[in-house]
């Protein structure tokens, strides 16, 4: 049940891998791109490595709804071993994809998703992460992947707008900046759909 | 003046402290209010305010800290949530009764147990009798505003009491938001400064605060008190105009929704209630005559302009967010009925119980409640007058 020209994106990772942060980067982005945002987090156990969920809501009008979201439209899995777990494309609408974080393919990823007909999209953002950051942190490559497969956002000015935000955000360590924004290029052109 | 940026509830609530600069914060940390003092002790390092912080070992202190600060003459302000209200529980009575006007930020949590940290009423619901003034926010746009409504309504002469400004932990405190915000010296301009007529330190005459009040006083106190929460709506209405001629948003004791020919209706509080108008939208679409009120003040309660607004509805559901264990329904639903009861024509009225520990209600919930009042409304079956709502089994 939602209002036209919503859309709406789930969250699936383990406390401490950044799942809510890449959900309010893309509350951000989002934002920084004209739009009306919500992005909240729903919390199980407070420990480390437990299953967590995030949510966004993006749209052009401000949406007073704030219950979870039951039927996305997207759904990112930042850590795939919850593939084996949890039942991630739960509700997920049949025009949608998932978008999970894995060194493997689409059709090796859909073996696991019994039931799921649409779209599957992979990015191995743990990779991208080494190579450009230095280490594992999945959170820019799988925001990056989320707004390239869905469409939310126009890509010149996503792309800007999060050279920009990193600007702001790491003024006290430029040398993180590229490694952020070659992060983003690279999983842009990097994650697979089938 | 206005301008647009995006920020969860806890970072409105610390922004607009940043912004009002309180003499005195003392705190203790409890989940889901902890960023407020996090991001607030932030300000503090970084040199942005000129508050005193007062890192306590418990909120009875923080409480305690409050008031001595707030009679001493020092502006006083706090956030908490759950367990940390109700330790705070004693001291709440000697703020209030002390007539001090300290602004707590309630980042409402279930109270336990079992032990819980996400969202219901019971922590707020369970200290409504305190004497305080209590706001409720349905997202982080109302729990700023409220925050910087909340000094020019407790300190007012006319009123001196403490108020608590609510949010929904959670969902409200951590959710990423748009929001508009005033520039800080508008909002100092508004909230402007503390200048109580008497306290605590002032040499010329210094005032005695909370001394032994025996029978021959006591009452005449209480009375006064019960006065002031009385007069305290005009003020909140006086407060709410001048908020509307600065920043164009307008606020009231409570929202009405879809209202003004509605026969089925709910009563609510807090962030549901936006969750709710979805489900009000959809049924205006097939013609039904639905309509919402959103609680904003439940302190001092509205009662007499809720009988006036509800007067026409035909078929009332009120939600509590908090299972008072009376054995008939909530205390939302508790004070709603008895508002009523003066009106010659009543609506028919369910109350239910709701989203305790964070269980989540949907729109779809929502269409389910309005069902049932539509049969009522038709003359159905009032069925049991107060049910829970979401639960499995």
């Amino acid at each position: 049940m939602k209002k036209d020209g919503l859309i709406e994106f789930r969250w699936h990772g383990r406390g401490g891998q950044g799942a809510k942060t890449a959900c309010l980067l893309l509350a951000d982005a989002a934002f920084h791109a004209g739009r009306y945002v919500q992005g909240f987090p729903e919390y199980g156990p407070e420990r480390m490595g437990a299953p967590i969920t995030a949510y966004n809501r993006i749209s052009t009008a401000r949406c007073s709804v704030h219950c979870n979201i039951e039927q996305p439209d997207y759904v990112v899995v930042v850590d795939e071993t919850l593939l084996d777990t949890v039942d991630v494309t739960h509700g997920l609408k049949d025009h949608g994809a998932v978008i999970v974080n894995t060194s493997k393919t689409p059709a090796e990823i859909r073996q696991k998703l019994p039931g799921w007909q649409g779209r599957v999209c992979t990015i191995d953002a743990r990779r991208i992460s080494e190579e450009t950051l230095g280490k594992n942190f999945p959170n820019t490559p799988m925001l990056s992947a989320a707004v390239k497969v869905s469409g939310v956002l126009e890509e010149q000015q996503f792309k800007s707008d999060m050279e920009e935000s990193f600007q702001h955000k790491f003024a006290t360590k430029p040398q993180v900046v590229a490694g952020n924004m070659a992060a983003l290029v690279k999983a842009w052109e990097e994650v697979q759909a089938g | 003046m206005n301008y647009n940026d995006r920020l969860s509830g806890n970072e409105a609530i610390a922004f607009a402290m940043k912004q009002i600069d309180p003499d005195v914060m003392a705190a203790f940390p409890i989940t889901p209010s902890t960023e407020i003092p996090q991001y607030f002790a932030q300000y503090v390092a970084n040199g942005e305010v000129n508050t005193e912080f007062v890192p306590v070992e418990s909120e009875h202190s923080s409480m305690s800290a409050c008031i001595g600060a707030q009679a001493a003459g020092a502006r006083s302000v706090t956030a908490t949530s759950s367990c940390g209200l109700a330790l705070m529980y004693e001291m709440m009575y000697v703020a209030s009764s002390s007539r001090l006007p300290i602004t707590l930020a309630c980042v409402n949590r279930a109270l336990s147990g079992p032990i819980n940290i996400n969202n219901d009423h019971s922590d707020s619901m369970g200290i409504r009798d305190a004497g305080w003034i209590q706001i409720y926010a349905e997202n982080n746009q109302e729990a700023y505003d409220n925050f910087l409504q909340a000094m020019p309504i407790g300190e007012h002469p006319e009123v001196r009491l403490p108020v608590m400004v609510c949010q929904d932990g959670f969902i409200t405190s951590h959710a990423l938001e748009n929001i508009t915000l005033l520039d800080e010296q508008s909002v100092k301009d508004f909230v402007g400064e503390y200048t109580p007529e008497n306290y605590l330190l002032k040499k010329e005459n210094p005032l005695a605060i909370g001394p032994y009040d025996l029978g021959c006083h006591y009452m005449e106190h209480k009375v006064q008190q019960a006065e002031a929460m009385k007069g305290a709506k005009k003020r909140i209405l006086e407060v709410a105009e001048q908020f509307e001629a600065l920043t164009g948003r307008k606020y009231g004791l409570f929202e009405e929704y879809r209202m003004e020919d509605a026969e089925l209706a709910l009563v609510l509080i807090g962030s549901s209630a936006g969750t709710a108008k979805m489900a009000v939208d959809l049924l205006r679409e097939k013609g039904i005559q639905a309509g919402l009120v959103k609680i904003r003040v439940f302190r001092p309660f509205p009662a007499e302009e809720l009988a006036q607004a509800l007067q026409h509805v035909k078929a009332l559901a009120i939600m509590d967010k908090a299972e008072s264990f009376s054995a008939q329904g909530g205390p939302l639903f508790a004070e709603v009925r008895a508002a009523l009861y003066d009106l010659e024509h009543r609506p028919r009225t369910v109350g239910y119980v709701y989203g305790l520990g964070g269980r989540d209600i949907t729109p779809e919930h929502f269409m389910g409640v309005y069902d049932r009042l539509a049969e009522i409304a038709a003359g159905g079956d009032l069925g049991p007058t107060y049910t829970h709502l979401g639960q499995r089994g």
